[in-house]
This record gives structure tokens, C-alpha cells and sequence, in this order.
């Protein structure tokens, strides 16, 4: 049973590498470059050197955060596309505690207050579709989108109305709590973002483990997501615990706004989040929502998006934009049907058909019915 | 006259409102989840750009953005019907898909990574706002297109069907109703809409520019959810965020509301549509379910 839990959760990305590589080779030909030599740029430019390594693993931090966020919520079956919005705030929330702290604050008060205030900020943003959806019954899919709309406009608003530095869309600079960069104890990083906010998404991960696997709340969590009524019946508060996920939801794509606020840049710009939350919708489907998975597949798509910029001067960097999306398609496509065959070779071994049951195929990533 | 001047502007801001809404809701009626409309917008304003500029016809680039829209609905019906992958993921895969692939295709066709070069679009120059609604057709086809999908909805065997199959899909086949062919259609139908939504854009503005939807599908699917589902509220929903958008146009320079806070009135409207406050909107039963 293990064995086929564990090919379940492989063979998609694998089958997807197989189809990036297929649709990687069409577009660079279509561009009239010779496939092998674009390949073996990517590379070079991302796990060749000490610069492109740092900079991998600078977006690999906060797609890491993003990506557990959209894990935890599909572990309890529910979908939050909000995580854009959510690292948004985390990271303002972060630079407002970073500019109204001074300057002299204990270094290590002043970063936990920064994240501390990220991740409240992401949990409340997280939170309203939480309760909107255990009050009211409203999709957390419709929620969170529109929310993203809203929360990013009043961020907007804030910080070109109220808070910005003359002629840019950010705010002043943080004066306690940043985080210094990875070159200050390994020269050879020199230029790249990479920073010590690392270590604290790395400790992220192992609370995220422990939170689902190892406590009572991440237990009532998994079993509202596997069986919502049986869940219930055995004495979990459902509407509690849906809440529950969407704020811990919201705070961990908050939390991946230090990595910009207070490890590069030590302000809140506008757009800085650029597409990291999305990516983490596709970095928990390669992760199958295991925070182990997760990590890796922030590697694998930091190592995608860094090197679009590596291949740049053959290749449009769009291109890897467009493995993105195919990666993604790939993955959704082939989770059911390598379900299917794999317990159907499961049932045959030990003289059963498919066990799975009609009319559930999808159920382990899809959370009911959505608008 | 300055009353006419709005209700134009709100009606040419309202037209690929019009296209994707509609489209919306016949899919999300046969129970497919619509986050890609915002993609079949954008694919569909491309290859219309690109059709204009290499045919020179606007006819011919109308034809060129349905299918633009017709492939990308095609693969996310052939993803989430075929393969009964996830609804939402397919959905956001096709709009970062829609993104890149534009992206790419811009640089590789005009060595731009911002626009296309100025193309061909329906009707005069220098014509008044009105003149300029009136001649092109696709404003008569975006404001025709509601009404007719709402018959098609409510009173054909076909609408039927899409509803049923959006309600109880196995209720449907067993009464011999094809789910999953069914789908195919209101999906493909989709993208072929909202595609003519994407046209209209890149027409109007005589060239495609990268992103140029920005978020235009989602409001379409605000309307959509806004209207319940039926095409002629959402068609209204439509006209009610466009009148929104004009307003806030019209005052920027007055600055009375800060823009950011009219731009929030669609996703705040379907938030309270949503959580029921007033006259709970609720979903078709089996939107975002595969069927066996």
C-alpha cells in the first residue's frame, strides 16, 4: 500500500519532466536555436555557479512559503488561491513593524516582530475566506480570488496614496530587522539575493511536518480533508477547523514575505509578490502537499524561473512561463489517470479491481464542488 | 450629451465583459469550472492582433481570435473532461499558459516583449465614440449574445441538458444525456466567447500589448457568480461594473474616491453574492465534479 501511495505521488511529476522537455525542445526550435545547447545553458546558469545557485535558492524561499500554503489547504479540501495576496501582506506587514520599530531594537526582537507581523498579516488575509466559508458556506475559491483583487488594490492604495518614497511605488526602508545576505558569510555569492530568511522558511518547513503529522489540530485538519462528515461525526469542529486552515494557510504565504522585505530589498514595493503565489498552486500539486515535496518543487520551479533568464539571450525567457503552465496541466492531468492504473495494478496483484470508487476519482485534490 | 457619453463608454468598456460572462456561464452550467476565461481572453486577443496584421482583414482576425480561444478551451476541456484533471488547477495553469505563450510568440513574431505593431480593426478612425460603437459589429454581437445564450440556456433541449449535466451529471446519463460531449461543447463555446471578448480589445485598440486583459476574465467570472449563473443577470452585472469602471474613469481627476477603492466594487459585490447577505448566490451542484 505504501508502494503504491508513494508511485502515486512520483510518477505525475515525472511524467511531467517527460512532457516539459518535449514542449521545451518545440519552442526552442520554433525559435530556431539547437535544444541541447539551451538545455545545458539553463543549467549552467542556474546549479553552474555560486550566483545562480543563490539566486535558485532566493526564489525557492518564498515559493516554498507559498507553496505550503496551498498544501495545508488542500489538505484539509480547500482551495486557496489567495496566497498572492496573502504574501503581499505578510510583506508589508513585515516592513511596517521593520519601519516603526527603531533603529536600536535588539536584532533578534526586531526579526521576530518582522515575521511575526508577516504572518499575522497573511492569517488575516487568509482568515476572512475562512470564516466567510464556515459561517456562510461561500467557496473559498470565489473568496480568495476576489480577495486577492481587493487586498492588493488597498495595498496599492496605501502605499501610492500614503506611504511610498517619492517617484517609486515602495515604502522607506525598514530600520530594524533585516536579515543580512548569504554572501556576508560566503563570498561566493556575491550579487545573488540569498539570504538568511532561508534558515527561517527551512524551520517552516519542519513546523509545517509537525503540524500535520504530529499534532491534534493538523490530524482534524488532514481528516476534514479526506472525509468532511466523518470528520465531523467523530467530534471535530468542522467550522473551526476550516477557519483554523485557512488562517495557518494565509500565515504561511505571509511569512514568505520577509524573504524580499527583510533578506534583499528591506522595503514593501508594490508587486513585489509577481506571481509567486500563483506559482505556489503549482508547486503543492508537484509537492503532492507534503512539505518535504513542497521544498523540492520550490527548487524546481526557482531553478525554471532563474533559468529563463539564463537562456534569455537565445530564447525568450518567456518560455519558461510557458513550461510552467504546461508543467502544471501536466501534473492535474495525470495524477487521476496514474491513480487509476497504478491501484488498478495494485487490485490485480492481489486479485481485486479498481478500488477506487466511481464518481471519487479526483477527490484527494479536488475539494468538492466550486465556483 | 454627457449621459451619452457614459452610457458609450460603459458600453464599450462592458463588450468583452459581455462575450466572456456569457460564455462563462454556459460553461460553469455544465458544471466546468471558468478561472480560464482571463486566459481565453488573452489568447484570443493575440491571435486576433496577429490575423489582423497578417490578413489585414478584421473579419479574418475575428476568425483567427476564436480560434486562438478554441485551442486553449480545448485543452482545458480535453485536461479536466478527458483526464478529469482538477478544475482550478487546469484553470490557472491555462491562464499562466496564456501569459507565456503570448509572451513568447509577441518576441518571436515582432521582436517585442511589450506590444505588436498597430493592426487593422473594424470601423473609421477619426468617427465619434458613438459612430465608432455602432460600426463594429462586435458590439452588436457582444449585446446580442446575451439574450441569445440565455434562450439557448432556458429554452432549448441543448440548455437543458447543459444544465442538467452542471446539476446531476449521473441523473443525466442516465436518462442517456452525453456528460461528458456536452461539456466539450459548453467549454469549447466558452473559449470561442470570450476569445471574441480578447478580439475586441486588441481591435479596438488597433494592437495587442502584452497582458493587455489585465484581469478582465475575473470580472467576467465576478458577473458570472453575481448573476447566479443565469446569462441575462450576468449580463447585467456586466453593464453594472463597466457603468463602475466609466465612473471612476470620469472622476479620476476629481479624485473624490481613490480609483484603487472602484476598482474593488466587482470582487467586493461577489464576495457579498456569495456569502448569501442578500439573496445567496448558489453554485450548479456538480460545477468543478468530473463525471464517471
Amino acid at each position: 500500500m505504501r508502494r503504491t501511495a508513494f508511485a502515486e505521488s512520483v510518477l505525475p511529476p515525472i511524467v511531467a519532466l517527460g512532457i516539459i522537455l518535449v514542449a521545451g525542445d518545440l519552442l526552442i526550435l520554433a525559435y530556431g536555436e539547437a535544444p541541447g545547447a539551451v538545455w545545458r545553458t539553463l543549467a549552467e546558469g542556474t546549479w553552474g555557479n555560486a550566483y545562480g545557485i543563490g539566486q535558485v535558492l532566493y526564489k525557492a524561499t518564498t515559493l516554498t512559503c507559498t507553496g505550503l500554503a496551498v498544501a495545508i489547504g488542500l489538505r484539509a479540501g480547500l482551495f486557496n488561491i489567495g496566497a498572492e495576496s496573502q504574501l503581499a501582506a505578510g510583506g508589508f506587514g513585515a516592513a511596517l513593524v521593520g519601519m516603526a520599530l527603531p533603529a536600536s531594537t535588539p536584532w533578534i526582537f526586531a526579526v521576530a516582530g518582522c515575521v511575526a507581523a508577516a504572518a499575522i498579516a497573511g492569517a488575516g488575509a487568509g482568515a476572512v475566506p475562512g470564516v466567510l466559508r464556515a459561517k456562510f458556506g461561500a467557496h473559498e475559491v470565489i473568496v480568495t480570488i476576489m480577495m486577492n483583487f481587493i487586498v492588493l488594490a488597498l495595498l496599492n492604495y496605501i502605499v501610492a496614496a500614503r506611504l511610498h518614497v517619492p517617484e517609486t511605488l515602495h515604502t522607506p526602508t525598514i530600520q530594524a530587522g533585516a536579515l543580512p545576505r548569504l554572501s556576508s558569510a560566503f563570498a561566493a555569492f556575491h550579487g545573488s539575493a540569498a539570504n538568511w530568511s532561508l534558515l527561517i522558511v527551512l524551520a517552516i518547513v519542519a513546523g509545517a511536518w509537525w503540524y500535520l503529522f504530529r499534532t491534534r489540530a493538523g490530524f482534524e485538519l488532514r481528516a476534514v480533508g479526506l472525509q468532511p462528515g466523518a470528520a465531523e461525526y467523530g467530534g471535530v469542529d468542522l467550522p473551526r477547523t476550516l477557519v483554523r486552515a485557512l488562517t495557518v494557510s494565509g500565515a504561511l504565504a505571509g511569512l514568505g514575505g520577509i524573504n524580499f522585505v527583510l533578506g534583499y530589498k528591506g522595503y514593501y514595493e508594490d508587486g513585489f509578490a509577481g506571481g509567486a503565489g500563483f506559482l505556489g498552486i503549482a508547486v503543492a500539486l508537484v509537492g503532492r502537499n507534503h512539505p518535504v515535496g513542497v521544498l523540492v518543487a520550490a527548487l524546481f520551479f526557482a531553478t525554471l524561473s532563474q533559468g529563463g533568464l539564463a537562456i534569455n539571450a537565445m530564447v525568450p525567457k518567456q518560455m519558461v512561463e510557458v513550461l510552467q503552465g504546461v508543467v502544471i496541466l501536466a501534473v492535474a492531468a495525470s495524477v487521476p489517470e496514474v491513480r487509476r492504473t497504478v491501484r488498478q495494478a495494485a487490485g490485480r496483484r492481489i486479485g481485486k479491481t479498481d478500488p477506487t470508487p466511481p464518481g471519487n476519482a479526483g477527490a484527494a485534490t479536488t475539494p468538492g464542488s466550486v465556483g | 450629451m454627457a449621459l451619452l457619453l457614459f452610457l458609450a463608454q460603459t458600453l464599450r468598456i462592458a463588450v468583452p465583459y459581455l462575450f466572456a460572462a456569457g460564455g462563462g456561464a454556459l460553461a460553469e452550467r455544465s458544471g466546468i469550472v471558468s478561472l480560464s476565461l482571463e486566459g481565453y481572453m488573452l489568447g484570443g486577443a493575440f491571435t486576433a492582433a496577429i490575423g489582423a496584421y497578417y490578413t489585414n482583414s478584421a473579419w479574418l482576425a475575428l476568425m483567427c481570435g476564436v480560434g486562438g480561444g478554441l485551442v486553449l478551451a480545448g485543452i482545458h476541456a480535453i485536461g479536466t473532461i478527458r483526464f478529469r484533471a482538477d478544475q482550478v488547477v487546469t484553470g490557472v495553469a491555462i491562464n499562466l499558459f496564456a501569459v507565456g505563450i503570448t509572451r513568447f510568440f509577441l518576441q518571436l513574431a515582432f521582436k517585442s516583449s511589450s506590444n505588436s505593431p498597430r493592426v487593422p480593426g473594424f470601423g473609421g478612425e477619426n468617427a465619434g465614440v458613438w459612430l465608432a460603437l455602432v460600426s463594429n459589429p462586435l458590439v452588436w454581437l457582444g449585446v446580442a449574445a446575451i439574450p441569445v445564450l440565455a434562450f439557448v440556456v432556458h429554452r432549448t433541449t441543448f440548455g437543458l441538458r447543459v444544465r442538467a449535466v452542471g446539476e446531476h451529471p449521473d441523473a443525466a446519463t442516465s436518462v442517456g444525456v452525453p456528460v461528458n460531449r456536452i461539456r466539450y461543447v459548453a467549454v469549447l463555446a466558452s473559449g470561442a466567447l470570450a476569445a471574441l471578448g480578447g478580439s475586441f480589445l486588441a481591435l479596438d485598440q488597433h494592437q495587442f500589448t502584452d497582458s493587455m486583459t489585465a484581469g478582465r476574465g475575473f470580472i467576467a467570472l465576478a458577473a458570472v457568480i453575481f448573476g447566479r449563473w443565469d446569462p441575462v443577470r450576468a449580463g447585467f452585472a456586466c453593464l453594472l461594473f463597466a457603468a463602475a469602471e466609466t465612473f471612476q474613469i470620469r472622476l479620476q481627476a476629481a479624485q473624490l474616491i481613490p480609483s484603487q477603492f472602484v476598482a474593488m466594487i466587482p470582487y467586493v459585490l461577489t464576495i457579498i453574492a456569495v456569502a448569501g447577505v442578500v439573496g445567496r448566490s448558489v453554485p450548479p451542484a456538480a460545477l468543478g465534479r468530473s463525471a464517471d
